[in-house]
């Protein structure tokens, strides 16, 4: 497919073994003038050593203030097909999941409004539609509509939450990701829809402690399945597994951050104290096969998690040690609204959740939310003397 | 139907293939087959087999239109995505386990990611579609993974392996938890644009929006002026206003981050640390980057303990072991300066040599 002499530099990165990008977009350059003149414009970039979009530019569809960023070429004279070339972000179904009908559907629409270049996904998860003019914008929404895709989030906005393929696939699932990630979705389709924060907000939910979806690095609010009683174990595959070369000391016993089971190799016996396990999963990712999690399943809500931008990153932490996750989920929805409102208030722009808290403290945070302080919350109590007291406290 | 709005995402179990929707919220164990295959079983026996397969996260309608007609032929019509731009064949057939794997090597794609395995590397646009890069996002990760190929299409390493690119400091993606992060970076401060200020900024946001209070008034322009002292090229004011330009072709490049985690398994999740302050942007292979990141993997996987991930590696030997170990030379920008420095200098005479 490299017959196009213009992009010598690229053109190196259609060997080897890994996908090629750039194999993609000369496929999609057969059909498309936009996305010749991205492949050219990307080639000048990699003479160049930098970047050719200028900043934004506010474009988007009717009764929508996100979804769509705008993004316009800094060469539009000699790249006149990607003067314009904005992305849609299409809300994504949970946990990934497609029939090859709806696949089909989209990309009859994508070919039919832009670039034919997608993202399957994007980092916050949704599809990613890359490059259309704006005036196929308008009518790109239409038809997506048409088929049932409808649009995520951008701006200061709740952005598309996500979920990992839990009980859809996984023996861990200790909670309903995906109907809980679409039941958020719809609870909250203003917020998503249209930016109103002081700046974006994102949920993203996870099975189990192996947080597949990175929600504590990345989420203002973390939801990640985990369980109160005792773990399940299959003594007769415990044993198997043992039979079949597993050095259970030395894998399982010996890395277990609690130091809560015991190994008896004569007897091929695990015994676990479950009083002291604190749920990591590295037991049961093990030997998915003989431990299982039990069967009180819920979920540890944590807030505050992000990147660097603007006060440095930060994990999330947690603020309710265990949360039933049943539909509808009305405790949860009721709590990140709560905290919504506290961040809206008080937030200054470009301010995230866990800025916030750092900023006014989490005696503030937990106050206004009206949450108990529990150990659950700290890795260790303050080491200084700087407290404070509620005058009410003192008499 | 123009005009109808807020009617939310497709539903998912309308795309769910019949095995998961009987046996929905029922799995009971799985089994890593080989790279790239996985085995769950739900309590009523049924199995479902995972054929994960690469993806260049960039890809045309054509490749799409080409994987359906995959997952037509073996999966009867249904696939899914993973959360790292891996696409995942699902069949409820044994027998369909074979031909299928058979046919995605024929036609070139790249079978693997699952296990002990470097897994398909999060990333995001760079220059094919972003306006603050410091880097090429898709082109890196194209470089590295040619290189590191075969940890992808085996399972042969200690533990899991995350790579993750992120093409300037907003950090699309979770690059900073990774066990190795590549981190496009700027190395000049904005060159301030008074006209583009006056015109089109915001002037107290953009004042605010600086995390180290470089940026002050300028009355006499009606703009803005950088403390270049202060600025440690975030480019966060550029966000905010296009009349703040850092980008430049030598000032530009990568920087390596290590040891970080998501999952909670054994250890907490932890931040990637920077090992690597600045490598230069040297397309379209930056042998500099996949030779520094090979190095890395190469170092850990010799030397760490069976399940253990890169940073608890480091943990375990100390950070003046993996820079003995891996050969990288220690700058002084690899200590920190930002708001919690201090809980990162070491307040104990016990370190190895």
């Amino acid at each position: 497919m490299a017959k196009d002499s213009k992009t010598p530099l690229l053109d190196q990165l259609e060997e080897g073994p890994w996908p090629s990008f750039v194999t993609e977009i000369k496929r999609a350059a057969e059909k498309k003038d936009s996305a010749k003149d991205l492949l050219h414009q990307l080639e000048r970039s990699y003479m160049d050593r930098i970047g050719h979009w200028k900043h934004g530019g506010i474009v988007g569809v009717k009764g929508y203030g996100g979804g769509v960023i705008g993004r316009y070429s800094d060469l539009p004279e000699e790249f006149p097909a990607v003067a314009e070339f904005h992305t849609l972000r299409v809300n994504m179904p949970s946990g990934w999941f497609y029939t090859t009908e709806k696949l089909r559907e989209l990309c009859d629409v994508w070919d039919k409004h832009g670039s034919g270049l997608t993202n399957m996904h994007g980092a916050t998860g949704d599809i990613i539609l890359l490059g259309a003019p704006t005036n196929a914008l308008q009518p790109c929404f239409d038809d997506l509509a048409e088929i049932g895709f409808d649009l995520g989030g951008s701006g200061s906005d709740m952005r598309t939450p996500s979920c990992c393929v839990g009980p859809g696939r996984c023996e861990y699932a200790c909670i309903d990701t995906l109907d809980l990630l679409h039941s958020v979705t719809m609870e909250f389709q203003d917020e998503l829809h249209r930016p109103m924060f002081p700046y974006k907000s994102k949920i993203k939910i996870s099975g189990c402690p192996n947080d597949c979806v990175a929600s504590v690095a990345r989420s203002d609010f973390s939801v990640i399945g985990t369980w109160r009683d005792s773990i399940r174990v299959d003594s007769g595959e415990v044993t198997n597994y043992a039979n079949e070369g597993m050095d259970i000391q030395a894998e399982v016993v010996d890395l277990c951050p609690t130091g809560c089971m015991k190994w008896d190799a004569g007897a091929k016996k695990l015994s676990i104290d479950d009083g002291e396990c604190n749920r990591c999963m590295h037991c049961i990712n093990l030997m998915p096969k003989a431990l299982r999690p039990g069967k009180e399943k819920g979920a540890t809500i944590l807030v505050g998690g992000k990147a660097p931008i603007v006060r440095g990153a930060l994990l999330s932490w947690v603020i309710v040690p265990f949360m039933k996750m049943e539909p509808p989920y009305t405790e949860f929805k009721e709590l990140v609204r709560k905290i919504w409102e506290w961040w809206d208030e008080n937030g200054k722009m470009r301010e995230r959740l866990g800025e916030l808290i750092n900023r006014l403290g989490m005696r503030a945070f937990l106050k206004a939310v009206d949450l108990p302080p529990v150990p659950q919350m700290i890795r260790a109590p303050r080491a200084n003397p700087y407290y404070f007291w509620d005058p009410e406290e003192v008499k | 139907m123009a005009g109808k709005t807020d009617f939310g995402p497709p539903f998912y179990k309308d795309l769910l293939p019949p095995v998961i929707l009987k046996n929905y919220g029922q799995w009971k164990y799985h089994e890593r087959v080989k790279p790239g295959v996985l085995k769950h079983v739900a309590e009523s026996g049924d199995e479902l087999y995972t054929i994960r397969v690469g993806s260049g996260r960039l890809v045309s309608t054509d490749w799409i239109r080409d994987v359906c007609g995959i997952a037509d032929q073996f999966c009867g019509g249904h696939l899914r995505f993973t959360s790292r731009h891996n696409l995942e064949f699902l069949v409820s057939d044994k027998n369909q386990v074979e031909p299928l794997i058979a046919h995605l090597n024929k036609e070139g794609y790249a079978v693997g990611g699952t296990g002990h395995a470097i897994s398909n590397p999060v990333h995001t646009q760079g220059w094919i579609h972003c306006h603050t890069p410091a880097t090429d996002a898709s082109g890196i990760v194209k470089a590295v993974m040619d290189d590191l190929y075969e940890y992808f299409a085996d399972s042969k390493l200690p533990a899991y392996c995350r790579i993750s690119l992120a093409c300037c400091l907003n950090m699309c993606g979770a690059v900073h938890c990774s066990d190795i992060a590549i981190l496009g970076i700027h190395r000049k401060p904005p060159h301030v644009n008074h006209d583009t200020v006056r015109a089109k900024c915001e002037i107290p946001n953009v004042i605010a929006a600086c995390p180290t209070g470089a940026i002050r008034p300028d009355p006499k322009e009606k703009s803005l002026t950088v403390n270049e002292d202060k600025c440690m090229y975030c480019g966060n004011c550029y966000t905010m206003c296009p009349g703040m330009p850092l980008a430049d072709p030598i000032g530009d490049g990568v920087s390596i981050w290590v040891g970080g985690k998501i999952s909670s398994a054994r250890t907490p999740p932890k931040f990637s640390r920077l090992v690597i302050p600045f490598l230069p942007n040297n397309p379209p292979r930056w042998p500099e980057v996949t030779s520094a990141v090979r190095n890395i993997v190469e170092i850990w996987a010799t030397h760490a303990h069976k399940h253990e991930r890169m940073g608890e590696w480091i943990d375990r030997i100390g950070w003046e072991r993996f820079f003995d170990l891996t050969g990288i030379p220690f700058t002084v920008q690899l200590i920190d300066d930002f708001t919690l420095a201090s809980e990162t200098f070491r307040s104990t005479p016990t370190f190895k040599w």
